[in-house]
């Protein structure tokens, strides 16, 4: 095992080129619904089981499922009231399971990038001929169904190998949404290809936020107003990214889309800032940024 | 390092569900339900009468609620028998105040030990739905088959002996179901569970070789989650409820008619200081025009009326 994950030179926030984002926008703002399915009886990862509670988890099962029939179709509501698009991170098995949820986003424009075959197959302790057939079905799934070539990936339940990043660089990928060091993309030091880290932020996520923070629906809608103003007060100087993750099954309850549609409002009433897809944001920073970003970079020392 | 082979292997990989219990189906594109009168929300409480015994397991796992301490936990025994002996009674009088009657939820056990509660409830109108035996016993997959039946049988007998109802809903305790427990309910004469949370209206599931409802009992729209679990105020609880309502209200003008749950625990919101929070949230809901208060059979009864089948868009 390693003790640096060895993906990233040390670039600090205030020595660093400049970023600048179409237009003279602030901030590129790009919103990740996750649309999921998680198997009521998965197979066993010796690594970590799929349910909290013994098979079947009827509560768990359930309220995950609440996200493809209900919560999906509030949210889609609040996302074309708001004129956004989403990047959806993708089990891409809900392709076959519910291709109505498929069709809806693709036929507004969406991204769909990857975020494995289902949320309940962990990448731990599986084989690189493994892991290179699992992001092949992500390929493939995605080009079948959607039309789209695949650039981004979110491991699925963040579950993942020393190799995932060399992966998914050398099987063709842009970006990856897994690297929480910092609030602008980055390159990644993979072995082969072009790799940009885009900000996903688990702060923002609203299943760290509800399920793990257990803050109400108005709390949330304050910490995504708070983090986009001073991202968009910093973005004045470098270009900066915000990301909102999004589960459906959380997001879409009846009583917490308004204050998310509040906030979400709030944000798009500015006018400097890049509505923008992950991909879009991954290929403008790849063009214009990627290479000025690792020259500045310097390497870490050895940890005594 | 290597995962078994099987391991991305995909057998129920295809259209709809990885199981058979019910089909794949999305809220909007279904046909519009229509509750009797016109009304746009129904407005379905459900109560639940628990008991945790003092020499509680918690197997397999430790349900919402559960005793904490070393035996003797007198302290969380009590706490929870407080909404058995007082705090019920502060949750009829506020209902009773807005002319609304409840589907209870009930512990076997409940039943036995106060049947004066259950009177109380039954005097109300109100409809009791059948909460397993006690909060010790759950329902999972590894407990043996015929153990389960006679759990599901002790609890439907001593519940309608006592109450004098014909039982028709189903709550697991904590929500917990082994792989049968749907077929064995069914077979029972239930007619609908509320264990599952995925959708906000109800729908067909296949159990026992029939047809049975899934009701929608939302478990966050629940006051243990919402202030026990979530540790959220009773201003915020007010505000999440009513934020519900208000939601469902909207979609309901235009997408159909909806439910609104409220699962309350007697030994939470029937605190003195928190009753009052109940209270505002029903003040506001009950300030709106086309709010139906129903039991669960009559929503479901309303629902199975209305010729059902997806709507393919």
């Amino acid at each position: 095992m390693k003790r640096d994950p060895g993906l990233y030179d040390y670039l600090p926030y205030d020595r660093r080129p400049k970023i600048r984002w179409p237009n003279g926008a602030r901030v590129a703002f790009w919103l990740a619904p996750n649309i999921e399915f998680y198997e009521l009886a998965p197979p066993n990862n010796p690594t970590r089981v799929a349910w909290s509670r013994p098979v079947p988890d009827v509560l768990g099962y359930s309220y995950r499922d609440y996200g493809n029939r209900a919560g999906f179709w509030r949210m889609l509501e609040t996302f074309d009231r708001c004129g956004v698009r989403g990047s959806v991170s993708l089990n891409v098995a809900v392709c076959q399971h519910h291709p109505e949820v498929i069709e809806e986003c693709a036929k507004r424009g969406w991204e769909f990038y990857s975020h494995g075959t289902y949320n309940t197959r962990f990448v731990f302790e599986m084989s690189e001929d493994q892991e290179r057939s699992l992001i092949q079905d992500s390929i493939d799934t995605i080009k079948e169904h959607t039309g789209q070539k695949l650039d981004g990936w979110l491991a699925p339940a963040l579950t993942y190998t020393e190799r995932t990043l060399d992966l998914i660089a050398e099987m063709g990928l842009t970006y990856c949404c897994d690297l929480f060091h910092d609030d602008q993309p980055c390159p990644v030091k993979t072995k082969h290809g072009r790799l940009a880290s885009i900000p996903y932020s688990l702060e923002m996520n609203d299943a760290i936020a509800f399920s793990v923070n257990t803050l109400s629906p108005r709390a949330y809608g304050d910490i995504i107003k708070r983090q986009f103003d001073r991202l968009y007060e910093e973005g004045a100087d470098s270009g900066t990214v915000m990301c909102i993750p999004l589960h459906p099954y959380l997001v879409g309850q009846p009583y917490r889309i308004a204050a998310f549609e509040d906030a979400l409002t709030y944000i798009t009433d500015h006018d400097r800032i890049w509505l923008a897809t992950g991909r879009e944001i991954a290929h403008h920073f790849l063009t214009h940024d990627f290479d000025a970003f690792a020259r500045a970079s310097s390497p870490v020392g050895e940890a005594p | 390092m290597s995962l078994p082979p099987d391991y991305l292997k995909y057998p129920h990989r295809g259209y709809g569900m990885d199981h058979g219990r019910y089909i794949w189906s999305a809220l909007p594109r279904r046909k519009k339900v229509n509750w009797p009168g016109g009304a746009l929300v129904a407005l379905w409480i459900v109560p639940a009468l628990e008991w945790f015994p003092l020499d509680m397991k918690g197997k397999p796992f430790k349900p919402p609620g559960a005793l904490v301490t070393a035996y003797p936990d007198l302290r969380h025994y009590t706490l929870r028998d407080y909404g058995n002996r007082v705090g019920i009674f502060r949750v009829m009088k506020v209902l009773d105040s807005f002319g609304l009657r409840a589907s209870v939820a009930v512990n076997a056990a409940v039943a036995v030990r106060y049947p004066s509660l259950i009177k109380a409830c039954v005097d109300r109108g109100w409809e009791l739905i059948a909460h397993g035996l006690d909060m010790d016993h759950l329902h999972y997959e590894g407990l043996p088959k015929d153990d389960e039946r006679k759990l599901v049988e002790d609890s439907l007998g001593i519940l309608g002996r006592v109450s004098g109802q014909q039982v028709r809903g189903w709550l697991s305790p904590a929500r917990s179901e082994s792989f049968a427990t749907l077929d064995l309910v069914a077979g029972a004469g239930i007619e609908y569970v509320c264990d599952w949370v995925n959708d906000d209206l109800p729908y067909a599931m296949r159990a026992h070789s029939r047809e049975i409802y899934s009701m929608p009992l939302s478990n966050d729209m629940d006051d243990h989650t919402i202030l026990i679990q979530n540790r959220h105020s009773e201003e915020s609880f007010t505000q999440q409820v009513c934020d519900q309502f208000d939601a469902l209200y909207s979609e309901a003008i235009r997408n159909g008619s909806r439910i609104l749950t409220l699962v309350l625990h007697p030994w939470v919101i029937g605190q003195p200081y928190r009753i009052g929070a109940l209270e505002r949230a029903l003040t506001h809901i009950m300030t709106n025009k086309g709010v139906w208060s129903a039991t669960g059979s009559e929503i479901v009864d309303a629902f199975a009326s209305q010729a059902q089948g997806e709507v393919h868009a």
